[in-house]
């Protein structure tokens, strides 16, 4: 009786997985054996849909996404790391409100923003410029990684902070040598979120940026237009593009549900 | 304006020493230096952008009639409320975001108390479940629209021929049923998140008591009736108003499946359109008034709950 629930998991995991074992396996086939009714499972391999997908010219979307993450991933540590120190370890008064901004401003949705923020970039040339989406993708993060590393500070133990005050160190000390070593796992943790939530985004790209700053999920959307038969191709791609996801997922997989929350749940 | 007011969460816990004594004026801003940045950035890139949405909502403004500029009143909101398929853009919003909140909540309850329990092979269980939520959301729902839902060559078609025959019904799901098209795919991103969040619940339930009631002679039934379900209350109540943050702003699944038609385009998708294809920036953003005034009602009920948790935290 006991082994049925164990069963039944395994059944649900792979009902689950069974689209991400089909996108892989039908970037796997060439384009007649991935469109064929049945399914043809036991097709022969062939690394042709990758070779296609690479062979598109994805390279610059792939680059932009990467600096675009990667960019705003630093900038949001630079701003959220003190700030988290300012709302944990030497409390700011009110700090609980100040908190609560930040998490307010993650549930304002973003579309309502969208026009005046088209605007801007119009009238200042940033237009299609990648840097203009680092600004945006750091205030769409900026409150969740305060919000975590606010619950990570938290955890730094009061006694060291005392002594690394008597000894006279200063706030830039005290956040290299005492904070960060201790934090560095929620750093971590913070930084891989942040870098998915970045590299997922699709409306702002879509909007903000054309044929130099196209990030890989506007090339993705792009991609389907060719004519005759697509989809190993097109399952290459996403498996592309999905795969920096996956890894940084899995590698904070049990931070991934703190960082969800916004750090709510342990 | 979106700065949803929330009571200040009582310190009870051991006070810091550094905040015992009277602190000078300069020392409050030596306290505050390292906020600032943060605070000054998302004002200037998350607040001003909603504040000119509220200015340009109430403005007669066409970029393709660019001389025709001017204050209307509330001229765009009545469009909005009237406009046929603004109207079905706010009902297509509620009714995906509930189902999809809905369904995904309780599919992940039934996977997070099948993952409660030891059995072999759990983590890979676990891991092989969270993969679809790390599946890039545009290349999910590609994913779906031409790899599970193509009626020639999908893979649900697929299979029905496998297991019926070569009579097999082969039905057109996206022109079909649209709108359960895209809540599938979304309900399959997403399920994995309740589970996460569900599962911290549930190993945050504390055993002792559990024991006790099992010791006492309380059925399965009954310890998840009166036990498990209590605790998991305000876990189910983050997964859902999260959740509801998160999709209620869904663009790639509506975009990508079904290009916002058949009846499916929700409101973000519609204000991108009206945005990007009719250039009406007047009504664009009365609607995008619209969604967050929808947001903060949902967001009030979401602070609330996060701010109970923040608070045993505190107390805890």
């Amino acid at each position: 009786m006991k082994r049925i629930w164990g069963v039944l998991a395994w059944f649900s995991a792979l009902v689950f997985f069974a689209p991400v074992a089909w996108m892989v396996l039908t970037s796997l086939h060439s384009e007649p054996d991935a469109a064929t009714n049945p399914p043809s499972v036991a097709a022969p391999l062939t690394l042709d849909g990758y070779r296609e997908f690479f062979g598109s010219g994805p390279w610059p979307s792939l680059i932009n996404s990467l600096s675009a993450s990667v960019g705003s991933t630093v900038l949001v540590l630079l701003l959220a790391i003190p700030a988290a120190y300012a709302l944990s370890i030497k409390k700011v008064d009110k700090w609980s409100d100040v908190l609560f901004f930040f998490l307010s401003t993650k549930m304002l949705p973003v579309v309502a923003g969208l026009l005046p923020i088209y605007l801007v970039a119009q009238y200042t040339g940033l237009l299609d410029n990648i840097s203009f989406l680092v600004v945006l993708y750091t205030s769409m993060n900026l409150p969740i990684a305060v919000w975590l590393m606010r619950s990570f500070l938290a955890e730094v133990p009061v006694e060291i902070l005392e002594a690394a005050a008597l000894d006279g160190a200063g706030l830039v000390t005290t956040l290299r040598r005492v904070v960060a070593p201790v934090a560095m796992p929620g750093i971590a943790a913070t930084s891989l979120i942040c870098f998915i939530f970045s590299w997922n985004e699709l409306l702002f790209a879509r909007v903000l940026t054309g044929v130099v700053a196209g990030t890989a999920p506007v090339y993705l959307t792009g991609f389907v237009t060719s004519q005759g038969l697509f989809l190993a191709k097109v399952c290459a791609a996403a498996v592309v593009v999905s795969l920096p996801v996956l890894l940084a997922g899995f590698a904070a997989q049990d931070k991934l549900v703190q960082g969800l929350s916004l750090g709510a749940v342990k | 304006m979106t700065a949803v007011k929330e009571p200040v969460v009582e310190t009870t816990g051991p006070v810091p020493p550094v905040r015992s004594g009277r602190v000078g004026a300069a020392a409050r801003w030596g306290r505050r230096a390292p906020l600032l940045p943060a605070l000054l950035f998302t004002i200037v890139v998350t607040q001003l952008p909603f504040a000119a949405t509220l200015v340009i909502s109430l403005m007669r403004w066409n970029s393709l009639d660019p001389t025709n500029r001017g204050f209307a009143g509330l001229d765009n909101y009545v469009a909005v409320f009237t406009d046929p398929d603004l109207r079905s853009a706010i009902w297509t919003t509620v009714v995906l975001t509930a189902s999809v909140v809905l369904v995904s909540l309780l599919l992940g309850l039934v996977l997070a108390l099948l993952l409660d329990r030891k059995f072999f092979g759990r983590g890979v269980v676990r891991t092989m479940l969270i993969a679809p939520f790390l599946v890039v959301p545009v290349a999910a729902a590609l994913l779906w629209k031409h790899a599970l839902y193509n009626p020639d060559y999908g893979l649900f078609n697929g299979v029905l021929s496998w297991l019926f025959g070569a009579d097999a019904p082969q039905p057109e799901w996206i022109s079909g049923m649209p709108l359960i098209a895209v809540e599938a795919a979304l309900v399959w991103q997403w399920t994995p998140f309740m589970m996460l969040i569900l599962l911290a619940g549930l190993q945050s339930r504390p055993a002792d008591a559990v024991e006790a009631a099992r010791i006492d002679g309380a059925t399965p039934w009954q310890v998840f009736r009166y036990l498990t379900l209590p605790h998991l209350r305000q876990y189910l109540e983050l997964g859902a108003l999260l959740g509801s943050i998160y999709i209620v702003q869904n663009f790639d699944a509506v975009f990508t499946i079904t290009s916002g038609g058949l009846g499916t385009a929700n409101l973000p998708y519609t204000i991108y359109q009206t945005f990007y294809q009719a250039h009406d920036y007047g009504q664009a953003s009365a609607a995008g008034v619209v969604v967050v005034v929808g947001s903060i009602v949902i967001a009030t009920f979401a602070l609330r709950v996060v701010s109970s948790l923040l608070r045993e935290e505190v107390r805890g």
